[in-house]
């Protein structure tokens, strides 16, 4: 059972994405780790409730909303097109910041909970080694870290590729553009073409299987809960 | 070189913490208290780890904290052992004394790496891993890193506290091989009576929070106030040289400012200086010298100060000797059979001396 030319321009697309907005994930969601686990702001709570909004929004409701926001009425939508961008609903770029909100909990909350458990005592006696800020950012935090960043790495990848609604609602449905392989492997199941879905469906299995096993092999303490708060 | 000035106010609900010292900025100075006394607020203030709402620091002419300045603790030029090591635990013990070596900023006479490593014995520690090494293997090298970062003053929050009894032993050593050969002011945070003993110049002792006393170790411990012992019982710490062994009697003769002791030979060479404890009850007075007694240490003393003790029965007797001071525990009916008085000159009999 070969791949169809969709079916690997699909699966090209879904890495495309799901490592760009891994790479994203992690750039952004590391500082906002790093602010929860050390602020003692009062915005703490409402800040962190709203990143953990998209665990428990069914995602059609997120896509809705990132639908409205960035359509040519919405905030989003008249931004970009005073840019002159245009309008960011169905395209590739759309469906990169719509991961990346979707997907933000799962990474926020593995780094910090991997932050909190450092405690105070490590970069304190780093500051009493002469390192700023910055450097015990980099020299102990991140190395110290590094397991619950491999982990939020793995469960930002694999959340990418395995959305569905928000996709559905945000990017429609654009061979090389915006369909992904689960929405691909539907398109062949409304086709009745089970046997090219069991093909792109068992791959996607396959292919999970070996990344969990990776990531428990190298870090077998990982959990892929996400300590919801 | 000046002192340490160090005034903080610092309120907690539970707990507050108002101190106004001068310290001096050679030798080791202990900070000794019960647990809550405040010793580790004030070290953490002075390393600026905490932030008292008052407070003025001066480290000889320079200003790490008053109402307009505070210093960063990262840019302070302090040394800081903890009570747990702290050893950053994604690399080896050589990456840990690597990561204070990278920081440290250029001096005239830095501490070397062969040097720290040799100070503290760790050379077979170094391609470990923190968990690969015991407690106190640990703590060895955090004092060499915090060595490493060549401090102009190094605070260690009770670094051994953590340990058994053995480990403890085995690091003390170390502790004063550091005190001997470097030019390195100490502040030592301890609970210890036997820690303070041996490795302290200076003694600040610390109760709720407010320090009740600081001098010399052997001014603050021959004080009279009650609240002033190192442990159970009163008594002062001397320090000394040994000047003579006997080989055939097996003893050595210490000389301390003041006057001589003879001792039990402890296997220290002549010229190694060396300290003893002399508890007060070990002490009588006489006031003639006997030479028909077994007491081998009878020295002449001037009676500066005579205090009660807590049992009605009995009085601590302060005693002067040059430089030193002893206190001794007497019954209230010798001293009125005696009658004794301040200024008056007196035999010390000790029936114990302690190396420490």
């Amino acid at each position: 059972m070969p791949f169809t030319a969709g079916d690997l321009t699909a699966i090209w697309l879904t890495l495309k994405l799901a490592l760009l907005v891994t790479v994203l994930l992690l750039l952004i969601g590391t500082p906002i780790a790093w602010w929860l686990a050390s602020t003692r702001s009062r915005l703490k709570i409402p800040v962190g409730a709203m990143i953990a909004l998209p665990i428990v929004l069914p995602p059609s409701v997120l896509g809705f909303y990132l639908l409205v926001a960035m359509g040519p009425q919405g905030i989003v939508g008249q931004l970009t097109q005073a840019m002159g961008i245009g309008t960011l609903t169905f395209t590739f770029q759309g469906l990169v910041i719509a991961s990346v909100i979707y997907s933000l909990p799962f990474v926020v909350q593995p780094i910090q909970n991997a932050i909190e458990a450092i405690g105070p005592r490590p970069l304190e006696a780093a500051a009493m080694l002469r390192a700023g800020p910055w450097d015990r950012f980099f020299s102990i935090v991140l190395p110290q870290a590094r397991p619950g960043l491999l982990t939020a790495a793995v469960l930002g990848f694999a959340h990418t590729i395995g959305e569905f609604g928000v996709v559905l609602m945000i990017g429609g449905n654009i061979p090389g553009e915006t369909r992904v392989v689960s929405m691909q492997i539907y398109d062949h199941v409304e086709a009745l073409d089970y046997s090219s879905a069991h093909t792109l469906s068992l791959t996607m299995v396959g292919f999970s299987f070996l990344v969990l096993l990776l990531l428990y092999t190298f870090n077998p303490r990982a959990t892929l809960s996400t300590g919801l708060k | 070189m000046s002192d340490i000035t160090a005034r903080f106010k610092l309120n907690y609900p539970e707990f507050s913490l108002d101190v106004d010292l001068h310290l001096p900025s050679r030798g080791v100075t202990a900070l000794f208290g019960h647990s809550g006394s405040g010793k580790t607020s004030l070290l953490r203030c002075i390393a600026g780890l905490e932030r008292a709402e008052v407070g003025h620091m001066k480290f000889g002419e320079e200003i790490w904290q008053s109402d307009s300045v505070f210093i960063p603790s990262h840019r302070r030029p302090v040394g800081y052992v903890f009570q747990e090591a702290s050893l950053f635990s994604h690399l080896s013990a050589r990456g840990n004394l690597d990561y204070a070596i990278k920081r440290a900023p250029p001096t005239d006479h830095p501490i070397s790496l062969d040097q720290a490593v040799s100070l503290l014995g760790i050379e077979p520690l170094l391609e470990r891993h923190p968990d690969k090494l015991s407690g106190g293997e640990r703590q060895r090298v955090a004092i060499a890193r915090a060595l490493l970062i060549q401090p102009r003053l190094l605070l260690m929050d009770e670094p051994l506290s953590a340990l058994d009894l053995p480990r403890k032993l085995e690091i003390l050593p170390y502790l004063e091989r550091i005190k001997q050969e470097l030019d390195l002011p100490i502040l030592y945070v301890s609970h210890a009576p036997d820690e303070v003993a041996r490795l302290a110049d200076h003694l600040v002792a610390m109760e709720r929070g407010r320090a009740i006393a600081s001098g010399t170790l052997n001014d603050t411990l021959s004080s009279l106030e009650p609240s002033l012992k190192l442990g159970e019982e009163a008594g002062v710490v001397l320090e000394g040289l040994v000047i003579e062994r006997d080989e055939t009697w097996h003893l050595s003769r210490v000389r301390f400012p003041g006057g001589e002791l003879w001792l039990r030979d402890s296997g220290h060479s002549v010229n190694s200086p060396i300290r003893v404890r002399i508890l007060a009850r070990d002490i009588s007075l006489a006031k003639q010298q006997h030479a028909d007694t077994s007491i081998l240490n009878s020295l002449p003393a001037i009676i500066e100060a005579i205090a009660a003790d807590h049992h009605p029965g009995m009085l601590l007797v302060k005693l002067r000797l040059g430089e030193s001071a002893l206190i001794a525990r007497i019954t209230r009916r010798s001293a009125d059979a005696l009658a004794l008085a301040e200024n008056q000159p007196i035999w010390a009999q000790i029936k114990s001396v302690a190396v420490i």
